[in-house]
């Protein structure tokens, strides 16, 4: 089965997983503000950033996928400002695939961590108040270990799905082999010609190690952490 | 010396809350939902007053009209929650070392904490979470130290454990301590100063010995539980009887078993209710103890009792009577009785050093 994949199976294989995990690296620090915001402050617009952040976990990915290319087309309102400044084009680019993947993933991370977030006895914060400990190293020393296994669980949730991610992608990048082709579009594609039907089995296959993988180590990681937390 | 007087009003509840705690413990005691957790909280930084004014010696912690309001982190108490609130990732050395390493050897040897550094909070017992609480906070260097209920949630033979731990740390330790409490025994065994709260306000305060035997307290304690606090000295053993011979300046008592070293200070609490009365000497009765006393008050309760106040030396005994036997004796304030205490009533867990 593996045998039967040429150059452009393999590059889309190493495209996803790029993809993926560029848009889990960059989406994650920003899913756990989101959600520390989300569980712990109230503000204004709370409700409102909520809906925004799950809102594309409703929305069918074409439409996502849409109105990526509309807002970070190069014409676009913010694909524009890019460009002129910073010359960076995300339409038609594995940046784009990868900004499109960390768009669909985040709203799985926010979960994740905002119910970890919400599991930690604020008691022990206080308690490291009155030691003397000052905000951020009571982030560092007691909420960030705490919710660890939330983060890890949230990380590997969004890897699962950027790694899968077809829809929006497809729409804002399109497929374009070696550039933006990633295994779904690949898998896709093959479908749409015939004879593509051993290479369709070994990215499947692929498909699966890798969610496995992924899973596997996750369950792993989050053994060790829960035995280091003292459960 | 502590100061504290604020105000705060939590919906349909209202604390208003003014008292000092000199050096020694203070024990502020009161029914739950009184008031007094919120009021360490409240010196602690974690419950912001609306009007008053907290302070440790100079420094000022919660100023309403000079606008000052310390953050937690700024105020040096240190707070030993009920819960202990041990950080579980943390092993218990760590635990100890989070606020800083202020005497570190010293308060591992009083608490007895050596065997324990390298264990995590999940497995140690109630007693021993709180034996690490309480040097967690001790090691942080603070100017007072808080207390709220660190007792509560263990079984009486886990309070028996700590608390000699609790007196050598109030005879050791120079600071402040609120001790948040609202069973009797335990604040007459450690307490110096008495804040008693109902209902969010202070309704007596003042040195443990003093409130504990004034009779109009009786029904602020429960009748079961009044009863005053008497410091005696260890004057001799029998040990033919198996007894401890206690003086104070009201006289001579016996107590069952070994309560100390000669010469040695103890204090000890006898309920209001094991105090028997008679207005002349009594003859045939198989009480050891006898005290020639002088009352001082008489205070009508609202059920059948009546609480009396005794002068015994320059001590103060409180006993408890009905009105039915009150009325029969005669019994008026400056009259001269004899007070009859049952040794073996005065149990263990109100003999403290």
């Amino acid at each position: 089965m593996i045998d039967q994949l040429g150059p452009a199976e393999w590059a889309a294989i190493r495209l996803s997983l790029r993809v993926a995990l560029v848009a889990t690296i960059c989406a994650l620090p920003v899913a756990i503000a989101v959600a520390y915001l989300l569980a712990r402050k109230s503000f204004p617009g709370r409700q409102l950033l909520n809906g925004l952040v799950h809102l594309p976990l409703v929305l069918p990915p074409v439409v996502t996928g849409y109105l990526l290319l509309v807002l970070f087309g190069r014409q676009g309102a913010l694909g524009a400002v890019l460009y002129d400044i910073f010359g960076i084009t995300l339409a038609f680019r594995w940046t784009g695939a990868a900004l499109a993947a960390a768009i669909m993933a985040f709203p799985l991370m926010v979960r994740a961590i905002r119910l970890a977030i919400e599991a930690v006895d604020q008691g022990l914060e206080q308690a490291a108040e009155t030691l003397g400990a000052s905000r951020w190293r009571i982030w560092g020393t007691i909420t960030l270990p705490l919710i660890l296994p939330g983060i890890l669980a949230g990380a590997v949730l969004g890897f699962a799905k950027a790694l899968g991610e077809f829809g929006a992608t497809i729409t804002f990048v399109a497929a374009i082999p070696g550039q933006t082709q990633t295994i779904p579009s690949a898998i896709y594609g093959l479908l749409q010609v015939p004879g593509g039907e051993g290479a369709v089995t070994g990215l499947v296959v692929i498909s699966v190690v890798l969610a496995m993988g992924a899973l596997l180590m996750s369950e792993w990681l989050a053994h060790r952490m829960s035995k280091r937390l003292g459960r | 010396m502590l100061h504290v007087a604020i105000g705060k009003s939590l919906g349909a509840f209202a604390l208003n809350v003014a008292f000092d705690a000199p050096a020694g413990v203070t024990a502020v005691f009161g029914r739950s939902g009184s008031g007094k957790t919120s009021v360490v909280n409240a010196v602690a930084g974690l419950l912001q007053p609306d009007a008053g004014k907290i302070a440790v010696g100079d420094k000022v912690l919660y100023d309403r009209q000079c606008r000052i309001n310390l953050r937690p982190q700024h105020r040096s108490v240190g707070y030993v929650f009920q819960d202990a609130r041990l950080f579980p990732h943390m092993s218990v050395h760590r635990n100890l070392t989070y606020g800083g390493t202020h005497d570190m050897a010293r308060v591992i040897d009083v608490l007895g904490l050596g065997d324990l550094l390298h264990r995590r909070p999940a497995g140690l017992s109630g007693g021993e979470k709180q034996r690490v609480a309480l040097g967690r906070a001790l090691m942080s260097a603070p100017q007072i130290l808080a207390m709220d209920e660190p007792l509560a949630a263990l079984d009486a033979p886990r309070k028996a454990e700590i608390l000699p731990y609790i007196e050598r740390l109030r005879d050791e330790v120079q600071i402040p301590i609120l001790y948040v409490s609202h069973d009797v025994s335990e604040v007459a065994r450690l307490a110096t100063t008495l804040v008693i709260l109902e209902a969010g306000q202070v309704v007596a305060s003042g040195p443990v010995g003093t409130v504990l035997s004034r009779p109009d307290v009786v029904p602020l304690l429960g009748v079961r539980d009044a009863g005053a606090v008497i410091g005696m000295k260890v004057a001799g053993r029998l040990l033919d009887d198996g007894l401890t011979e206690l003086t104070f300046s009201g006289g001579r008592i016996l107590m069952p078993g070994n309560l100390g070293k000669l010469g040695q200070s103890v204090r000890l609490r006898i309920p209001a209710q094991d105090v028997i009365l008679a207005t002349e000497p009594p003859k045939g009765i198989s009480a050891l103890n006898v005290l020639s006393v002088t009352i001082t008050a008489l205070e009508q309760g609202r059920g059948p009792g009546v609480a009396v106040g005794l002068r015994a030396g320059t001590d103060q005994l409180l006993a408890r009577v009905t009105r039915r036997s009150a009325g029969r004796m005669g019994l008026a304030v400056g009259q001269q009785v004899y007070a009859i205490i049952k040794a073996t009533a005065v149990g263990p867990e109100d003999i403290g050093g």
